[in-house]
């Protein structure tokens, strides 16, 4: 009985062959996998069906927090905690808070884009079993590499390994924990 | 979705040199940070920066000291240099998010090559420029009354001032721009993980990465939150040299009260930062020998945008002379006379022969594509603009409404030690970023090249 393995990993020498592979693996019916790449490849994410995540929302929400949270700091200040009369100007005198409003709303909206994209890659992530295959330092130089992890239904340690290497991938290795 | 329908984009020409592949694109930036040997170019621009740095905490010492009277401020001009640094280096930064941000959206793909470092200038110029309201503020230890927050005085910041709406213009800004800027590195802080030789740099290269490892679900988060970020900041950069502009328009200086402002300042503001764009690529890729990576045709694009924004900026001395006129207001002409035919006027006429004469001769390919003319050229239109901001705010200030009262401006050694000394300091921020970070986005520079599309049979 062999270790239990977070999955086989396929190595490949262009975006195209690793494209077509990643097709190949979704029409096999397989889910759990993922493909790593040194640049980000459009054809890649349509493959894998990736063109819908929750960044989006995420930073309308924290926009909005922004925004509101900017008038409204303003408004209390103003209004209720600071009152002073300039030049006769009525107290809420919205034209002004416009500017710091619009800042406040940018600046949460892009927290929110950083921190939403740290959430939903689940970063920092120091450890990852992918790293244990030596030639994985290539995937952030010129190398394509494609992972179909233990956890999919499907896997099967060795059917999983003769369906990758029929995939016209470079080298096939099971990735250890 | 697979339904969904794959536009080819046309082929453009090629915008680095040919014969590049994945590996020697790595190789070549890479290069730079993980090699033991330093040019001696960079030792000597370090030192240099690093002696002026030192000139810079001299002088900060001095202002602590004996207080903001060291430079030459005195009634009624209390802007002086201070704010004319200040105006001068933030434009300066807005280059580099009009480069990283706006140029993502319009989809211009030459700016891969060249975003990196522009943004780095951002970054520090914005650094840069905040030193000088801070410390003009007399007591800078106190600069966090400048925030509303809760304190035991019972007082608050006045939300009507454009003052304030430039602090919270100017901080925003430096974050969003040090969040962009850092998210771009992620990957590429992953390839020198991954090829770093010695322990200490693997680890403190992982740390930095955060674990990146260039999974495609995680490229597809990272695509939208490079655009969404794209989106904020474009915005965000004009509105930031619009407040600047507010801290005029808003006075009833004349001279400064007029609504024409902030399109002339964020067109002045693009002006000089591809000017600095320029004077930082030129001598860099001459030294670390990126002639493949940053081309003739980048330095031609970054010149048409100067010269773009340079006519912009004519057209608004030409506007401001008119509006001036054609407005009849006694004190608007006469701060427009004091300015042509004043005290002033050298610096004015200098700064017209920069702004609006010189960047006429990018109009000839010739000089745009030849680079050491390119570099004199980025020079001039520094100096050209620091001018412009000075005669704006110290010509209009040293003659106001009230002729009793007019002084002309004199600048002190102090005045000239700070403004050096910020050079100092961009500059040893500068160097210490081409030494320890890619200066050149590795894996943006990879999607420019031919290998990294992928073919029309495999759409299937």
């Amino acid at each position: 009985m062999k270790a239990p393995v977070y999955g086989v990993m396929a190595e490949f020498e262009t975006p195209g062959a690793l494209v077509r592979a990643a097709k190949a693996t979704v029409a096999k019916g397989y889910k759990k996998f993922d493909a790593y790449t040194p640049f980000p490849i459009e054809e890649l994410s349509d493959a894998m069906h990736l063109h819908h995540n929750k960044l989006p929302l995420i930073v309308l929400l924290g926009g909005i927090c922004g925004g509101t949270l900017g008038y409204l700091l303003q408004y209390f200040i103003t209004v209720i905690y600071y009152p002073i009369n300039i030049a006769g100007r009525p107290l809420h005198s919205w034209p002004s808070y416009i500017i710091i409003t619009f800042e406040l709303t940018i600046l949460l909206a892009s927290i929110s884009a950083v921190g939403g994209l740290f959430a939903l890659c689940g970063l920092p992530m120091p450890y990852h079993p992918t790293f244990n295959v030596p030639r994985f330092a290539m995937a952030s130089n010129d190398r394509f590499f494609l992972c179909i992890e233990s956890t999919d239904p499907l896997f099967d340690r060795t059917k999983t390994g003769e369906f990758l290497e029929s995939l016209e991938a470079k080298e096939v290795s099971e990735v250890a924990h | 979705m697979a339904d969904q329908q794959v536009v080819e984009r046309p082929t453009e020409e090629q915008i680095i040199a040919p014969g590049y592949s994945f590996a020697s694109v790595t190789d070549q930036i890479a290069a730079v940070v993980l090699t033991k040997h330093t040019p001696k170019f960079w030792f000597a621009a370090f030192s240099a920066a690093l002696g002026l740095l030192f000139l810079f905490l001299l002088a900060v010492g001095q202002l602590l000291v004996y207080g903001v009277g060291v430079w030459g401020l005195r009634t009624p001009v209390f802007w002086g240099w201070a704010i004319t640094n200040f105006v001068w280096w933030i434009g300066i930064g807005h280059a580099g998010t009009l480069i990283s941000a706006i140029l993502l959206l319009l989809n211009q793909r030459w700016r891969n090559s060249i975003n990196r470092f522009a943004e780095a200038m951002t970054l520090f110029a914005v650094a840069c420029a905040g030193m000088f309201p801070i410390l003009h503020l007399g007591r800078p230890w106190l600069m966090y009354w400048l925030f509303p927050y809760p304190n035991t005085m019972g007082i608050e910041p006045n939300f009507r001032s454009p003052l304030v709406w430039d602090v919270f213009a100017v901080s925003t800004y430096a974050t969003v721009s040090a969040l962009f800027w850092f998210v771009g590195l992620i990957p590429d802080l992953a390839t020198l993980r991954d090829r770093a030789k010695p322990r200490i740099l693997k680890v403190a290269y992982g740390i930095l990465s955060l674990g990146w490892r260039g999974s495609a679900r995680h490229w597809s988060v990272y695509e939208t939150a490079s655009l969404l970020l794209a989106g904020l900041a474009t915005p965000l950069v004009l509105s930031v040299h619009t407040v600047v502009s507010f801290d005029f328009t808003i006075g009833i200086v004349p001279g400064w009260h007029s609504t024409f402002f902030p399109p002339y300042f964020v067109a002045g503001a693009i002006y000089s930062g591809f000017a600095m764009v320029l004077a930082l690529a030129i001598p860099l890729r001459q030294v670390y020998g990126l002639q493949g990576l940053i081309t003739d045709k980048h330095l031609d694009n970054a010149a048409k945008v100067m010269m773009a924004t340079g006519l912009i900026v004519g057209y608004s001395y030409i506007m401001e002379a008119f509006a001036a006129w054609y407005g009849g207001n006694t004190y608007e002409m006469a701060a427009i006379a004091h300015r042509m035919f004043g005290p002033y006027k050298v610096y004015y006429w200098i700064l017209i022969s920069c702004n609006v004469i010189a960047p006429n001769a990018l109009w000839f390919k010739g000089i745009r594509r030849n680079s050491a003319l390119l570099f004199v050229w980025s020079l001039i239109v520094l100096v050209g603009m620091w001018l412009e901001r000075f005669v704006i705010i110290v010509s209009s200030l040293a003659q106001d409404n009230l002729p009793g009262s007019w002084r002309l401006f004199h600048a002190t050694r102090w005045d000239v030690f700070t403004f050096l000394g910020t050079i100092g300091l961009f500059t040893f921020l500068f160097f210490l970023f081409i030494r320890a970070l890619p200066m050149i986005s590795i894996f943006e520079v990879r999607t420019l090249l031919p290998q990294s599309r992928v073919k029309e049979e495999v759409q299937g």
